[in-house]
């Protein structure tokens, strides 16, 4: 394979990625690029970590062979289940790496921006387990449809301010964030919830989610005696519970790489959140990648049922596997969720939160064949979702 | 460039200001202009308003918001601008973000910017590095001023840098803030700050631009720069009172003068 899927030392993945910064930035930017990859080698930050994730966070995850699901789709499928880490979803792998770095760098406010709460929830867990202090800034919007998270991060003893400019979503959050970081420069440290931002953001986290296909190549040798699957699918909002699926497999062309972006009401709907198949190529949060925007190039407000998936842009990472032709990107209704989230939930009894619902419903757009292995991630479990569940499905 | 290098040598205690295009209306481009350099701006800062403004606090990312409803875009701006060429005789600055400008093209964009007469362009995050890869050639041939910001943050090795690839201004972020005014006086942090620079002898002046709303903040930043750019503050005074001629007129003259 001739194209590499790391970043080159100015954080580009061919044209993507990058650093579009203001200047006040800079110099909190730079210390982090100068410091993150040394942290992360040390002996200390990886024992920590090990332990961390195995300790508190419940690693490894299991990777559960789903019988009735393969039945139903004439192969054998993989469910590696992030759902159970503690905190309930992926984000908490990002979120202890992360706490450990600001740690090391002194840092002793953590801010952050969270969509469906979960990163919220994540960064909010480690700030008390640390003993920091800690702002979480969320789009009003998504603290009334995701109030289970926002009562949980103030019990954590996290701060949640709301973000009130544009679609009030993740995409504001994290401009709220940004500024927040603008405005102190010493002694805060932006723990980012996904793979986008200025570089190193996007490699930073990719690396801290990578846990999760190592683990995927072990279990699947221990349970098939091949360590690598056919497929791997995993939702994507920024991307890091995709990037951390993908990420020992990219340098391996013979497995399929799918990612499922939300297509709210449908692509042409004007009501959807679909970076990949709508988008062009331009700058959002300090990073060159694909995102929604006007023919004026003003960024889009985006749409989708599930918080999490409901941003404009995508890590650049993968606006590279994309143009690269290395993943494929699936585009997945709101209602394509719903039913993929209530068949799982009848065939295996796992609620699985909506954003992972959409790797599920993308299944039915893959050409599966049977005897191949294809391995699903449930980013994250179904209780902050079940409001819209509830309403939705007409359970009552 | 030169336009703004004249105005650079010429006078000191410059007053520039800082409004958004297309707001409080989408025509208000043209009578805002002419009451600032009837009040005495020495020159000004047109915003080109951007959906996600993360460099502006509440004030400006408002601004923008209305401006971007009214219609306003980088075509119709350069329209709008197209006819007020003439009439206009102080340096024109477009501010606002790279994506906007990226859609348009670089390249089309800095030759609208040479024909309508625009001297310079601040574009917070099109950070140094990029600028001095891809597009300073392009800025330097066609005239256009890139101008770079500094925080009490930037090191000194760094500001060097940035001036030694500056053509008419730095632009001094008076602290570690987003865009907003602010009451009260200079702290010593931002007296320390303002000295530091100034020691470092650059050869291209300075203006501090970040919370400076009054007459007062003005007068005591001129102390440690050569001017002071005003924008929130002027923004606010749009949002209550309109586009109205004599009053913009009577706000400029009050921050310049003191009444
Ligand atoms: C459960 C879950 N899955 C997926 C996502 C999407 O984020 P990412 O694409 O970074 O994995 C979120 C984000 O909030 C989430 O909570």
């Amino acid at each position: 394979m001739s194209e590499s899927f790391q970043p080159d030392e100015k954080g580009f993945y061919g044209p993507y990625g990058g650093a579009y910064i203001p200047e006040m930035l800079i110099p909190n930017i730079e210390n982090l690029r100068e410091n993150y990859i040394r942290i992360m080698n040390s002996e200390s930050f990886r024992k920590n970590f090990k332990t961390l994730l195995e300790d508190y966070a419940g690693r490894p995850s299991p990777l559960y062979y789903a019988t009735r699901l393969s039945e139903q789709y004439g192969c054998n499928i993989w469910l590696k289940r992030e759902d159970l880490n503690h905190t309930g979803s992926h984000k908490v792998n990002n979120t202890i790496g992360q706490i450990l770095l600001a740690h090391e760098m002194g840092k002793k406010r953590i801010i952050a921006e969270t969509g469906a709460g979960q990163h919220g929830v994540a960064t909010a867990t480690v700030c008390a387990l640390m003993g920091l202090e800690c702002i979480v800034y969320m789009g009003e919007t998504d603290i009334e449809r995701q109030a289970p998270n926002v009562a949980r991060m103030k019990m954590l003893g996290a701060e949640v301010r709301s973000a009130v400019s544009g679609s009030r979503t993740l995409k504001d959050a994290t401009n709220e964030a940004l500024r927040d970081w603008i405005a102190n420069p010493l002694d805060t440290f932006y723990l980012i919830g996904s793979v986008v931002g200025p570089h190193p953001y996007p490699d930073l986290v990719a690396k801290m989610q990578s846990v999760i296909s190592g683990e995927i190549q072990w279990q699947l040798r221990n349970k098939t005696d091949k360590s690598d699957p056919d497929y791997v699918v995993a939702c994507v909002g920024g991307g890091s519970n995709a990037a951390g699926s993908f990420y020992h497999f990219m340098d391996n062309p013979d497995v399929k790489l799918i990612g499922a972006e939300a297509a709210g009401e449908g692509l042409s709907s004007g009501k959807t959140a679909a970076s990949i198949a709508l988008g062009e190529t331009g700058v959002i949060h300090g990073s060159m990648t694909n995102l929604m925007q006007t023919n004026d190039g003003q960024i889009t407000e985006p749409y989708s049922i599930s918080a999490g998936l409901d941003y404009p842009g995508i890590g650049p990472l993968h606006a590279w596997l994309n143009h690269t032709g290395r993943a494929k990107y699936l585009s997945v209704t709101d209602q394509e969720a719903l039913d993929a989230a209530l068949l799982l939930t009848r065939k295996e009894g796992i609620i699985p939160a909506l954003e992972s619902a959409h790797a599920l419903a993308a299944l039915n757009q893959l050409d599966l064949k049977s005897g191949e292995n294809v391995v699903v991630t449930i980013s994250g479990r179904g209780d902050k979702d079940m409001k819209t569940y509830m309403d939705r499905l007409q359970l009552v | 460039m030169e336009k703004l290098q004249t105005l650079f040598k010429q006078k000191k205690d410059l007053l520039s200001v800082y409004f958004t295009a297309g707001f409080p209306n989408i025509d208000s481009t043209l009578p805002v202009l002419k009451a600032l350099e009837e009040g005495g701006a020495d020159f000004v800062e047109i915003g080109m308003p951007y959906s996600d403004p993360l460099a502006d606090g509440p004030v400006i990312q408002n601004s923008s918001t209305v401006a971007l409803k009214n219609g306003m875009s980088l075509k119709v701006l350069f329209e709008q601008l197209k006819e007020l060429k003439k009439s206009v005789k102080i340096p024109m600055i477009l501010m606002g973000y790279f994506n906007p400008v990226l859609k348009f093209g670089v390249e089309a964009f800095i030759e609208e910017c040479k024909e309508v007469g625009i001297s310079g362009l601040i574009i917070p995050d099109l950070p140094y590095e990029t600028y001095i890869e891809e597009y300073e050639k392009l800025f330097t041939e066609n005239g256009i001023s890139n101008i770079f910001l500094i925080t009490p943050q930037t090191p000194d090795d760094r500001i060097k840098k940035l001036n030694k690839a500056s053509t008419s201004f730095i632009y001094m972020v008076s602290s570690a803030a987003v865009t907003g005014a602010r009451n009260g006086g200079l702290s010593p942090k931002q007296v320390d700050y303002f000295e530091r620079v100034n020691s470092m002898e650059l050869k291209t002046p300075c203006m501090v631009g970040f919370g400076i709303s009054n007459h007062q903040n003005y007068k005591e930043v001129c102390n440690y720069a050569h001017g002071a750019i005003v924008g929130s503050a002027f923004i606010k005074h749009l949002e209550n009172i309109g586009d109205d001629h004599n009053e913009i007129v009577g706000f400029i003259k009050k921050l310049k003068n003191g009444q």
